[in-house]
């Protein structure tokens, strides 16, 4: 044991030395998020609490005008649906990428890339197309007995939409966590007498939680600030926060009121961030537990 | 039921099993048979590619057969899944659930057969003992050496007492220390616990110290099966001689009327000779304790074999001498020599090399053809 341990501590420090001459290579990228991020963001919170009166009024604001609450809870509600909408579609094509011969992964990989080298603006109008009333999904529906299906305007038209752009967010982290389980550990439960099934739920499952949660958050946290999408496929009566936000600041002039709405996403945001990192903590130590501990 | 039928169909029976992976031409494994006893400990010994894995992987039920059967307990289990047939299996690479303790590791079988919670506590605690890993318990097995690691797997794969334990390659990834501390268990398990044990390796000082019997592979298909010491004393293929241990090949042919082994212009005396060797191409394999060494042919038991030789090479390895010998046609050759006694020659030097007929094996040469040019001492 005494030996275990002082290897660990010397690999730490060997770990370290380098670290003061790291500092340097991520200064260009820390100023550039101080002077562009930091500093708009710094100044949003401030405008929040300042514009048009010092104090908390834009928040109380948005507690009482009856629409942001609502806004909120419905953007909250449909990243939700999208973020697990995504996972329920992107497991098994991320499993399955684990399962195939390089080459067939490849093209795997090239289909989940696809979206990310078409132009987002491309992609919802061809959903735009699909949607519309007498396009092909409303025609299509028809045809097996669902007659005047119109998703365009709907949250789930908009859903549909977003679960499609996000899908790459999805299956990439998944299939990273996923290629990291050795697929012998199945052989070892079904020898231990489980049936596939529950040898894949007791072990699979749960040693690709790590990929399910960044996976999820990122898709989660994503669709929350989501503003093309809603507004093009969307409605003015089933709108999400940034599109909210977006008409405070264009046409009502409420910077204070934007901000604070803004803000408000930001807590949202960081908060799933604080509650994931929770989930995800002791899943991610599993992996180099020996060094760490 | 009478009890000695049941007696009698107890045991693991290969019948002609083969293997033949799609998208390849040759078998993995090639109509292997074998009956491995109750209780026995059985090596499967080969080089990698040899189908010892492989044979392996379709006893647990991980690789499907391609022809034959397997039984057990004279129950063919060929088309069960691996979980329905009650075998405990580990693995080089320890296979441990990363995302459990220990004690959850261990317990994981038996909470598959749905063990009362009280009696799961006690096998496991029971079972940790027994590998010496009580303390570790509650670590996951990340925070655990290679070598506690795979204690973990051996006591989870014989926490439910299966019918058989299946061992791929257990060692391959422990230095030698550990191998050997661990090899110590093992055969220590395989007497407390009375299971039938299969073993797989590639090394041949493991197969010799660990089993009841050992079954060499070769390219899909057993060599021989025998007791370890049958085996290194009397191997029946240049494969099993060379595989097993250290050896001096003469090669020559074979006269079964005289019993002899024609080396050139030499005869070497071959008793017990197979009749189906008779005029073949063939080699007397000897181990290198048995080659006696002398400094010249005076001092030569009578009706032992000896021929002359050149040292190449005297190496000290503590216990013996091991000493480097070329022979006049150019066979390498080697002896060892106890470190007591002086040794009879030098390197560059002559020297008699002398054996008991009794100790070699004559076994078919590879190419089995007419004989290949032999071991003639050119000045004998």
């Amino acid at each position: 044991m005494t030996t275990t341990t002082i290897k660990a501590r010397s690999q730490g420090r060997e770990a370290t030395r380098p670290r003061g001459r790291a500092a340097w290579f991520v200064l260009p990228a820390t100023a550039l998020l101080l002077v562009f991020f930091f500093y708009p963001i710094a100044t949003i919170v401030w405008r929040s609490l300042t514009e048009p009166d010092a104090g908390f009024g834009n928040y109380t604001a948005l507690l009482h005008d009856g629409l942001s609450v609502k806004v909120l809870v419905r953007t909250l509600v449909t990243a939700l649906i999208v973020a697990a909408t995504t996972l329920v579609i992107a497991y098994p094509y991320a499993y399955a990428m684990t399962k195939v011969r390089p080459r067939t992964r490849a093209v795997l990989t090239v289909i989940v890339l696809l979206p990310f080298w078409t132009s987002l603006m491309a992609r919802n109008f061809a959903w735009y197309m699909l949607e519309q009333r007498g396009g092909p999904i409303e025609r299509f529906l028809g045809l097996i007995g669902f007659d005047g299906v119109v998703l365009l305007g709907t949250v789930a038209g908009v859903t549909v939409a977003m679960v499609q752009v996000m899908l790459p967010f999805m299956v990439l982290p998944l299939y990273s966590a996923m290629e990291q389980i050795d697929p012998r550990l199945l052989d070892a439960a079904g020898s231990l007498g489980a049936p596939r099934w529950r040898a894949f739920g007791r072990v699979y499952v749960p040693l690709s939680v790590p990929g399910m949660l960044s996976g999820f958050s990122l898709v989660f946290i994503m669709t929350l600030g989501f503003y093309i999408t809603p507004a093009l496929l969307g409605s003015p009566q089933n709108s999400l926060i940034s599109q909210v936000i977006s008409e405070r600041v264009s046409k009502l002039l409420d910077f204070g009121g934007a901000g604070a709405l803004g803000t408000v996403l930001l807590g949202v945001t960081l908060l799933v961030l604080f509650i994931v990192s929770r989930f995800g903590g002791p899943a991610r130590a599993l992996g180099g537990a020996v060094t760490h501990d | 039921m009478n009890p000695n039928s049941q007696e009698a169909a107890r045991g693991i029976r290969i019948k002609g099993v083969s293997k033949l992976y799609t998208g390849t031409s040759h078998p993995a494994v090639d109509e292997v048979s074998l009956d491995i006893a109750d209780g026995e400990f059985m090596t499967f010994l080969g080089p990698s590619g040899s189908g010892k894995t492989t044979m392996l992987s379709m006893l647990a039920g991980f690789v499907s057969v391609s022809a034959g059967s397997i039984e057990i307990d004279g129950r063919d289990v060929s088309r069960l899944k691996p979980h329905k047939r009650d075998l405990g299996v580990v693995f080089q690479q320890y296979a441990l659930f990363p995302h459990l303790s220990v004690t959850k590791n261990v317990a994981f079988p038996l909470q598959q057969r749905k063990t009362p919670k009280a009696e799961i506590a006690r096998r496991v605690a029971e079972t940790l003992d027994l590998v010496h890993l009580g303390d570790y318990a509650d670590r996951l097995p990340g925070q655990l050496s290679g070598g506690q690691q795979q204690r973990v797997a051996l006591a989870r794969a014989v926490v439910y007492e299966p019918r058989a334990l299946l061992m791929d390659e257990p060692l391959g990834a422990l230095d030698k220390r550990l191998r050997d501390q661990l090899q110590r268990e093992i055969a220590r398990m395989h007497r407390e616990l009375g299971m039938t044990f299969i073993f797989v390796t590639h090394d041949q000082h493991e197969a010799l110290t660990l089993s009841d019997r050992i079954a060499v592979f070769n390219e899909g298909r057993i060599e021989q099966v025998g007791k370890p010491a049958d085996l290194y004393e009397r191997p029946e293929t240049l494969f099993v001689a060379e595989f097993l241990g250290e050896s001096t090949g003469f090669r020559g042919t074979v006269d079964k009327a005289a019993g002899i082994l024609r080396c050139g212009g030499h005869e070497l005396r071959a008793p017990r000779l197979d009749p189906e060797l008779d005029r073949c191409a063939g080699v007397a394999v000897v181990r290198p304790e048995r080659l006696k060494l002398h400094v010249d042919d005076t001092e030569v038991h009578a009706e032992h074999n000896h021929i002359g030789a050149t040292v190449t090479e005297i190496v000290y390895v503590g216990d013996r001498h091991q000493v480097g010998l070329r022979f006049a046609d150019g066979t390498k050759g080697l002896a060892s020599h106890p470190v007591g006694s002086p040794l009879p020659a030098m390197p560059g030097e002559g020297v008699t090399v002398s054996w008991d007929p009794r100790h070699q094996a004559i076994v078919r040469d590879h190419a089995g053809g007419p004989a290949a040019p032999a071991a003639v001492p050119a000045g004998a």
